[in-house]
This record gives structure tokens, C-alpha cells and sequence, in this order.
């Protein structure tokens, strides 16, 4: 490739400088991000510290056998895919939803304000998240307790965090008080960039407010839905750990615990290096493919190319 | 970068769709009040678990569990505060998340634009392969063990510098920038060039004024990044007292109140009471306070910031 180019030896020589500078850069990314590919083998390996890399047996696919007999991992993979769904669904609905009904409110100031409020959720940290979280669902005066007995949809509080069924859908809710006003930011863009012509002709036409977010913004915001939904596919088993790690306890492991928590009550509390790199690999190997089919999706759609 | 001003945009678009609008039909009426109402319940979910966690946090200990503190105190005390401050890692955790937030965000900030400004030269042999280099990384990393392993053997692990080696360069930021940069007119640079300025004075004398803005949106997001990380703590420095964070604390705090017989420890002296839940009341406060009293001014910033990271490379 470099051949067909005449002066790339004088490019090379004039590029002296630029060069230099870019030599630390690659040696950090090669020590930081892809020395730790190499650790990969040790998914093959019966990996022991004092033997090293080099040293240790390999062992073909073990360890792989090992994880695909887990009651645990089988249980974990569920767990990270369900709460990768249900959040996907409902963040992206809610978001919206909620960009749409920002955009009709009436009144600059107030729409400043609750724009405001909505985005300040992000900024918090997982660890007050999760005490907020705990806060809310409290057996004592928990607000959700305390909400569902005055209408009288309960009679006695709940222990929210000790029933798995609720489990999945407290992490989402969380989610959902933390991040909604935060993803509407980009539909909310997308919105104005809609045709305003549009909706004068359609109100000239008779068509109320319902109709026109149905027939004008709907349609407006398709592309831009389509997009981000395709590349959050992509990530759907990065759903995090921590807050499922920080919520989670015995009563709910078994659908608490996503294959983050796996890798490391494996890897790093019980020291089984090799088994802990290779539920790392399965999880990596998995949202590559992914990320690949939901690329060669929007390709086909004629959406640009995520990367 | 006309994407900027988006939301100015969509205020002028509000204005002029409500002139036009001006004849509002019943069905528009019920459809305002309901959106009014939905927004007031909505603004109320985000604000008031906040509130009464403040709220909580100045009230006495023991009277906050039998419930019934909503928005104020109803017996003011700031001894849940005394009580954080003066708890046994207070000092280190708060003198180490000010410094991995202070040197992580400057390192950062300025390292990444070091090399989106390399990768922005529109002739460098390898612009290419040195971009697909760290592109890369934004979808392939060598998972928590390998990681682990790779940063023991580099005596990472008890040290400050694992908050801010390993996220210096992150890919998503370094293409930010990137694309702000190839947006600047070349002939700037050429100009310098021809007038015998080397890369670095390009770098500090024009391309860094002029990227500002864009800089600010990145250093902010390093910066709430870096502050809200207990992780990192937990796996490389948990045996160092030193190194601990105000996030680490707290979970720490927030672990132990889970473990139910907490509550039981209840506190006593002259002045009044405190439990764990007051006491993680006041420690939120604390660790939330910098990014509540920053959040304000630095509103522009992200949504500006999140505007040019939807447009894409």
C-alpha cells in the first residue's frame, strides 16, 4: 500500500516529528490494552500465578466445559441478557416518551426546569444510586411502601429485596430514575430537527396534538430510534454489574448476579484465574457478534456504519 | 458543529409553533394539563428522594427511624455530619478522590488531545493505522482478570497512578476531538508551520485555544467519571487506607446498613443520636455535594458534548 505512494520517503523524513510523538502512544495501548489479550490463553490453561503464562498446562477447552455445566453461569448468562432487554425496551421507550411530552410542554421556564432536574440523576454515582434505591424500597418508611398502603394496594410493606421476582425490574427502575432525562437529550435534538412546516400544514388541517406526534414527530424520530436502538443492541450484555452487585444479596442471587459477578467471585475472590478469563472471553466473543450483526443491520437499512 | 445550538433552536421552534397555534382547541387544553401534571409527578420522583435524604441527614438519628421526615428536619442536628467527618478514613478518602478527579481529568484531557491532534494531520502516514489501533479498544478489551493481571505485574495495584494511567486515553474522546479538529481550517496550522512553529507550539498556541469548548465537554466527563469510581478501588487498592475513595466509603457505609443488625448500633451521647442510615444520609450529601454545586455551570458543556458525540465520527 505505503508503495504506490513516490514520496513516502520524503513524507517519512518531513513526518520526523509527528512520529516521535506518536511512539508513546502506541506503546501504551499496546501495553494497556492489548498485552491483556495475551492473557486470553490462560482461558486454555490450568493457569497457576507461580508457573506464569508460559509455564502453566494447557488444557484445551476445559474450563469452557466447566462453565457450560454451571448451573450459576447458565443462570448468570439469563440474568444479564433479561436485564439487558428489559432495560434496552423500557430506557428507550421512556425516552421518548419522555422527549416528546418535554417538547409539547408549554412555557420556555418550565420546560428549562424540568430538563434540568431530568439530567441531574446521571451525574450521581451507583454507590448513591444504590442507597437511594434502598431508601425508596425501605421495609420502615420506604416511599413506595408507604405510597402502596395509602392507596391500599398493600397491607402490610414488602421486602422488595428479598423477593428474585422483583429483583430484574428494581434494577431497571433505577435505571430509569437515573437515565431518562438523559437519553432524551439526543431524541430531543432529533426532534427539532423536524419540519416545523409540517405541523402548521397538519394543524391547518384539523390535526390535534395527539395526531401530529403520532403522523409528524413518530415518523420524524424513526431513524434516529432505529439507530440507537441497533447499537444498544450491540452493548445489551454490558448491562453493568454494579448496580446489580451493589443491590444484590443471598436471598436474590440467583437472578441478580450478571456474568460480571461471575468473572469476578471466580476470578478474584476464589482465584481461579483461568475460568474467570474464560467467562470474560464467552462474554467479549458474544457481544462482538453482536455488535457485528447489528452494524451489517444498519448497514442493510441504509443507516451510516457505527464504526 | 451548527448542532450546537440545538436547543436554543428548539425554543425559537416552541416560540414560533405557539404563535401559529394560537386558537388552542379543547383537546389541546386537556392535553397541556395533562402533560403539566405528568411533569410535576415526574420532577417530583427525581427531586424528592434527594431532598429527603438531605433532609434526613440534619435530623437526629434515632427520630429519623420512626419515619415521618419528609422535606425538612424535624430535630436539627449536624452531628451525622461531625460523625462522617470524623470517621477513620475521612481525610484520605476525600484528599484522594479531589486528586484522582484533579490529575486523572488534567492528564486525560490533555494526553487525548495530544493525539486526536497527531491523528487530525491530514497528510500523517499513519493516521489510519494508528486510529484502528485505539478505535479497537472501544470493542475489544481483554476482560477484568487479564486486566487485573497485566496491571499487578506493573505494580499497579496499591498505587495511585491505577485512577489514572489506565483510563488515560479513552477512544470515544480522542474521536471528539478528533472530529472538532477537522473541522478547524487547515490553513491555520500551515501558516504556523510555514512561520517555523514546531507541532507542539501548534498544539498549545492555536489548535488547544480553539478547541475549548469541546475540551471542556471531555474534561468534564473524565472528571464525573473519575469521581464516581469505587470500583477500581475495591480491586487494586482496597488494602490501602491511603488510597481509598469517598465513593469506596460509602459503599463501605452502604454495605453495612444492608446487613440489617445496623440499625441496632445506634450511637448515643449528650448531643443526641446517630444510626447507620443517618449517618449514610450525611455521607451521600458529602460525596454528591461537588457535582451538585458544579452542575449548574456545566450544563452547557454536556449537552453540547452529547450533541457532537450523536453526529458521530
Amino acid at each position: 500500500m505505503f508503495k504506490r505512494d513516490p514520496d513516502f520517503g520524503k513524507k517519512l523524513k518531513n513526518q520526523k516529528a509527528l512520529i516521535f510523538m506518536s511512539i508513546p502512544f502506541v506503546i501504551y495501548v499496546i501495553i494497556f490494552n492489548y498485552v491483556p489479550l495475551v492473557g486470553w490463553l490462560m482461558a486454555f490453561q490450568n493457569y497457576k500465578p507461580k508457573n506464569g503464562l508460559f509455564h502453566s498446562e494447557f488444557i484445551g477447552l476445559e474450563k469452557f466445559k466447566f462453565l457450560f455445566r454451571n448451573v450459576d453461569f447458565i443462570h448468570d448468562v439469563r440474568n444479564t441478557l433479561a436485564m439487558g432487554v428489559i432495560n434496552l425496551v423500557l430506557s428507550t421507550v421512556a425516552a421518548i416518551v419522555f422527549a416528546i411530552l418535554l417538547n409539547e410542554l408549554r412555557g420556555v421556564i418550565g420546560k428549562k426546569f424540568v430538563q434540568t432536574i431530568s439530567y441531574l440523576p446521571h451525574f450521581l454515582s451507583m454507590v448513591i444510586l444504590t442507597g437511594i434505591v434502598f431508601d425508596v424500597l425501605s421495609m420502615e418508611n420506604g416511599m413506595v411502601n408507604r405510597f402502596l398502603m395509602t392507596i391500599g394496594f398493600i397491607d402490610k410493606p414488602v421486602q422488595w429485596l428479598a423477593e428474585p421476582k422483583y429483583f430484574w425490574w428494581i434494577v431497571a427502575f433505577a435505571n430509569l430514575w437515573k437515565e431518562t432525562g438523559w437519553n432524551s437529550i439526543i431524541y430531543l435534538a432529533a426532534i427539532t430537527s423536524i419540519n416545523t412546516d409540517l405541523y402548521e400544514a397538519a394543524s391547518i388541517d384539523g390535526a390535534g396534538r395527539l395526531k401530529r406526534i403520532w403522523h409528524i414527530t413518530l415518523p420524524g424520530l424513526k431513524p434516529t430510534i432505529l439507530i440507537l436502538l441497533i447499537m444498544n443492541v450491540g452493548n445489551v450484555l454490558n448491562v453493568g454489574f454494579e448496580l446489580q452487585y451493589l443491590l444484590g444479596n443471598d436471598l436474590v442471587k440467583s437472578v441478580s448476579e450478571t456474568i460480571d459477578i461471575y468473572v469476578l467471585n471466580w476470578g478474584i475472590s476464589r482465584g481461579d484465574y483461568s475460568l474467570g478469563t474464560a467467562a470474560g472471553i464467552f462474554k467479549s466473543v458474544v457481544s462482538i457478534i453482536l455488535i457485528i450483526i447489528a452494524n451489517k443491520t444498519a448497514k442493510a437499512m441504509g443507516e451510516e456504519s457505527l464504526y | 458543529m451548527a448542532d450546537f445550538n440545538l436547543k436554543e433552536k428548539a425554543s425559537a421552534n416552541k416560540i414560533v409553533r405557539g404563535g401559529i397555534m394560537s386558537r388552542r382547541t379543547k383537546g389541546d387544553m386537556i392535553f397541556d394539563t395533562i402533560n403539566t401534571i405528568f411533569m410535576v409527578i415526574f420532577t417530583i420522583i427525581i427531586l424528592y428522594p434527594l431532598l429527603n435524604m438531605v433532609a434526613v441527614s440534619f435530623n437526629d438519628g434515632l427520630d429519623a427511624l420512626k419515619g415521618g421526615i419528609y422535606l425538612w428536619p424535624r430535630i436539627f442536628t449536624t452531628k451525622n455530619y461531625s460523625t462522617v467527618l470524623s470517621m477513620k478514613n475521612m481525610g484520605n478518602a476525600v484528599r484522594t478522590s479531589v486528586m484522582r478527579t484533579v490529575i486523572g481529568t488534567l492528564s486525560a484531557t490533555f494526553v487525548t488531545a495530544l493525539l486526536a491532534y497527531i491523528l487530525s494531520r491530514k497528510d500523517f502516514l499513519f493516521k489510519k493505522s494508528l486510529s484502528l489501533l485505539y478505535v479497537v479498544t472501544m470493542y475489544v478489551n481483554g476482560g477484568l482478570i487479564p486486566v487485573f493481571l497485566v496491571y499487578k505485574s506493573l505494580g499497579l495495584t496499591n498505587n495511585f497512578l491505577v485512577y489514572v494511567l489506565p483510563g488515560m486515553v479513552p477512544a470515544f474522546s480522542m474521536l471528539v476531538l478528533r472530529t472538532y479538529m477537522n473541522g478547524l481550517p487547515d490553513s491555520l496550522a500551515e501558516s504556523a508551520m510555514i512561520d517555523g512553529a514546531g507541532h507542539f507550539t501548534i498544539f498549545f498556541r492555536i489548535i488547544l485555544p480553539l478547541c475549548m469548548p469541546v475540551i471542556a465537554t471531555v474534561a468534564l466527563f473524565t472528571a464525573v467519571g473519575q469521581w464516581n469510581s469505587w470500583f477500581d478501588v475495591m480491586i487494586y487498592n482496597r488494602m490501602s487506607d491511603n488510597l481509598t475513595t469517598l465513593q469506596y466509603e460509602l459503599m463501605k457505609l452502604l454495605s453495612s446498613v444492608t446487613n440489617q443488625k445496623s440499625n441496632s448500633e445506634v450511637m448515643k451521647n449528650a448531643t443526641g443520636t446517630v444510626t447507620p442510615t443517618s449517618v449514610r444520609a450525611a455521607a451521600t450529601v458529602v460525596t454528591s455535594l461537588p457535582i451538585i454545586i458544579l452542575y449548574p455551570f456545566l450544563q452547557r458543556y454536556f449537552v453540547a458534548g452529547l450533541t457532537i458525540g450523536g453526529v458521530k465520527e
